[in-house]
C-alpha cells in the first residue's frame, strides 16, 4: 500500500491520481458498466478536457471525483489539503438568494464564513464584472452572467481542482464563446487546475492543453491528445490557430459517433 | 417621464379594472333587489325563501342582543386554532416524510385513502372520542385541513430541482442544511398557497363540526334556524359566513403579499 502511494506520487507535481477507475450502475433487470478503466494523473495548474460520445460516462467520472457517487473500483488519490470544486451545466442559482448570498453558500455550509472570506468573494464578483449585481436576484441576470456567478460560487470555497461538467451547454452560441473565455481567464488567474467534460470538440481544443477521448460505454481512454497550438492565448483566439482544425479532424475521427 | 401612449395604456387598464369591479358590485345589488321584489310581489314564499329585508333585520336583532359577535367569535376562534394546528402539524409531518423516504413510501396508500375519505363520515366517532364540545369541532376541522396540507407541502418539497440538491451535496451540505437552506425556502410560495387552501378547509371543517355538535357559532346558528324553521336565521347565518370566509381569505392574501415581494 505504502509503495503504491509512493509510486503514484513519484512526480510531486501530480495533485490528483486516478487509477483504473470503474463504475457500474444497477437497475432492476440489468447492470450497466459505465466506466471500465480510467486512469489519469493531473498535475498542478493543468487544464484538461474529456470528450466522448454522449452517454459514455464522462460526467460520471466527475461525479465520482467530487464524491457525489461511489466508485465501484479503482483508486483516487488527492494530494493532501487539496480541495475539489464542482461546476454543473445548470447554474442552479437559488432564486430566493441574492447573487452575493448565492456565492457565499459553500462557505456557509462549511461554517467558514468570515469577514475576510466574504470580502474576497465580493472582490471576485467585482473583478469579473458583477459588481453592480451583488445585491440583485438571479432572475435579473443573463444566462452568461449567471454562469459566471456559478463559477465564483465554486471558487468561493477556494478549491484547487475545478471539475466543470458541460458548464456552457445551457448557453446560446455567442454567450458560450464569451463565457468560456471568461471562465478560462478566471481559472488561469486564480491558478487553478481544471477538468472539463464537454461534447463540444472545439471548446475542448480551445480550452485544454490535453484532450482525453473516451470510447463508447463502458468507457475507456481511447486516445490522449496533447494540444500544442503555435500561439496559445485566449480560447477565442486559439480557435484561429492553424493547428486547430487538424486537431479537430483527428479527434473527430477517434470518437464513435453514431447517427 | 413616459410617452403619451404609455399614459393612455395605463388609463385603459385602470378603466378596465373599474368596469370589472363595477359589474361585480352591480350583480350583487341586482341580486338583492330582484330577491326583495319577488318577495314584495309575493312571487316567492318568504317563509321558505326569506327576503333581504328580513335577513338584515335578523342580523340587526342579533347585533342588538350581542349574540352575533359571540357566534362569529366562536367560529373564527375554532377556525384559527385548527388552521394553526393544521399548518404546524402539516409542515412537521411533510418534513418527516421528506426526511425519511421509507416512511413516505409506507404512508403513501394511507394518505391517499385518508385524503379521499369524506371526513364527515368520521363525525359520530369523533363525538364519542372527543366529547360533545369544541374539541370535537377542532378535531373535525383538523382532519379536513391536515391531510391536504401534508400532501401539498410534501409534493412541493420533493419537486425541488434535483440539480440544486446535487449542488448542495457537491458543497458537502448535510441533510439538515439541504432542508433549511434549500428545500424549505424553495417551497415558501407553495407553502403560502397551501395556507389559502388550509384556511378555507378549516372553516369548512368547523362549520361541519358545528352542524354535528355545538352550542354556539355560525354553524350552530344555521343548524338551529333550520330546526325551528326560521329561514331568516338560516339565510342570515349563511350571509355572515360568506363575509367571514372572505375576510379570512383576504387576510391570508395580505400576508402573502407582505411575505413575497
Amino acid at each position: 500500500m505504502t509503495s503504491s502511494l509512493q509510486l503514484s506520487f513519484q512526480s510531486m507535481n501530480n495533485i490528483l491520481e486516478i487509477k483504473s477507475l470503474r463504475k457500474s450502475y444497477h437497475t432492476k433487470d440489468s447492470e450497466i458498466l459505465a466506466v471500465e478503466d480510467f486512469s489519469y494523473s493531473l498535475s498542478d495548474g493543468e487544464f484538461i478536457a474529456i470528450v466522448g460520445p454522449s452517454g459514455c460516462g464522462k460526467s460520471t467520472i466527475l461525479s465520482i471525483l467530487c464524491g457525489l457517487e461511489k466508485k465501484s473500483g479503482g483508486e483516487i488519490t488527492i494530494k493532501d489539503n487539496y480541495k475539489i470544486g464542482y461546476m454543473l451545466q445548470q447554474d442552479s442559482l437559488f432564486p430566493f438568494r441574492t447573487i452575493l448570498d448565492n456565492c457565499l453558500l459553500g462557505l456557509e455550509i462549511n461554517h467558514e464564513l468570515t469577514k475576510e472570506k466574504k470580502k474576497k468573494v465580493i472582490d471576485l464578483l467585482s473583478t469579473y464584472g458583477l459588481k453592480d449585481f451583488i445585491n440583485s436576484y438571479p432572475d435579473e441576470l443573463s444566462g452568461g452572467m449567471r454562469q459566471r456567478v456559478a463559477l465564483i460560487r465554486t471558487l468561493a470555497t477556494n478549491p484547487d481542482i475545478l471539475l466543470l461538467d458541460e458548464p456552457f451547454s445551457a448557453l446560446d452560441y455567442q454567450s458560450r464563446l464569451a463565457v468560456s473565455d471568461d471562465v478560462y481567464r478566471i481559472i488561469k488567474q486564480e491558478k487553478k487546475s481544471a477538468i472539463i467534460v464537454t461534447h463540444d470538440l472545439a471548446e475542448a481544443i480551445s480550452l485544454a492543453s490535453k484532450v482525453i477521448v473516451l470510447s463508447e460505454r463502458p468507457s475507456k481512454i481511447k486516445k490522449v491528445f496533447d494540444i500544442k497550438l503555435s500561439n496559445r492565448s485566449t480560447p477565442i483566439e486559439n480557435r484561429k490557430a492553424k493547428e486547430f482544425s487538424e486537431y479537430y479532424d483527428a479527434i473527430w475521427k477517434e470518437i464513435d459517433f453514431h447517427v | 417621464m413616459f410617452s403619451e401612449e404609455h399614459y393612455l395604456f395605463i388609463k385603459k387598464q385602470r378603466r378596465n379594472q373599474f368596469y370589472v369591479r363595477f359589474t361585480q358590485i352591480f350583480i350583487l345589488i341586482l341580486f338583492f333587489i330582484l330577491w326583495q321584489c319577488l318577495a314584495n310581489f309575493h312571487m316567492i314564499n318568504t317563509f321558505i325563501f326569506s327576503s333581504p329585508r328580513q335577513m338584515f333585520s335578523t342580523i340587526i336583532e342579533l347585533h342588538k342582543t350581542g349574540d352575533l359577535y359571540q357566534h362569529i367569535w366562536v367560529t373564527v376562534y375554532e377556525t384559527l386554532i385548527s388552521f394553526g394546528l393544521g399548518t404546524f402539524l402539516g409542515l412537521l409531518i411533510a418534513t418527516i416524510l421528506w426526511w425519511f423516504p421509507f416512511i413516505s413510501k409506507v404512508a403513501d396508500p394511507y394518505l391517499t385513502i385518508l385524503n379521499s375519505l369524506p371526513k364527515v363520515a368520521l363525525g359520530p366517532i369523533i363525538i364519542i372520542w372527543c366529547g360533545a364540545g369544541i374539541r370535537s369541532i377542532i378535531f373535525m376541522a383538523l382532519l379536513i385541513s391536515l391531510i391536504i396540507t401534508i400532501i401539498n407541502i410534501y409534493q412541493s418539497f420533493i419537486n425541488t430541482d434535483k440539480n440544486k440538491i446535487k449542488l448542495m451535496k457537491s458543497l458537502k451540505a448535510n441533510k439538515w442544511q439541504v432542508y433549511i437552506k434549500l428545500i424549505f425556502p424553495n417551497s415558501i410560495k407553495d407553502f403560502i398557497s397551501t395556507l389559502k387552501i388550509n384556511i378555507s378547509m378549516s372553516l369548512i371543517g368547523v362549520i361541519m363540526g358545528e352542524f354535528l355538535v355545538s352550542k354556539e357559532g355560525i354553524g350552530y346558528l344555521i343548524m338551529y334556524g333550520s330546526q325551528v324553521f326560521n329561514l331568516n336565521l338560516v339565510i342570515a347565518g349563511i350571509f355572515i359566513l360568506c363575509l367571514v370566509a372572505a375576510i379570512m381569505y383576504y387576510c391570508i392574501l395580505y400576508i402573502e403579499k407582505k411575505l413575497i415581494k
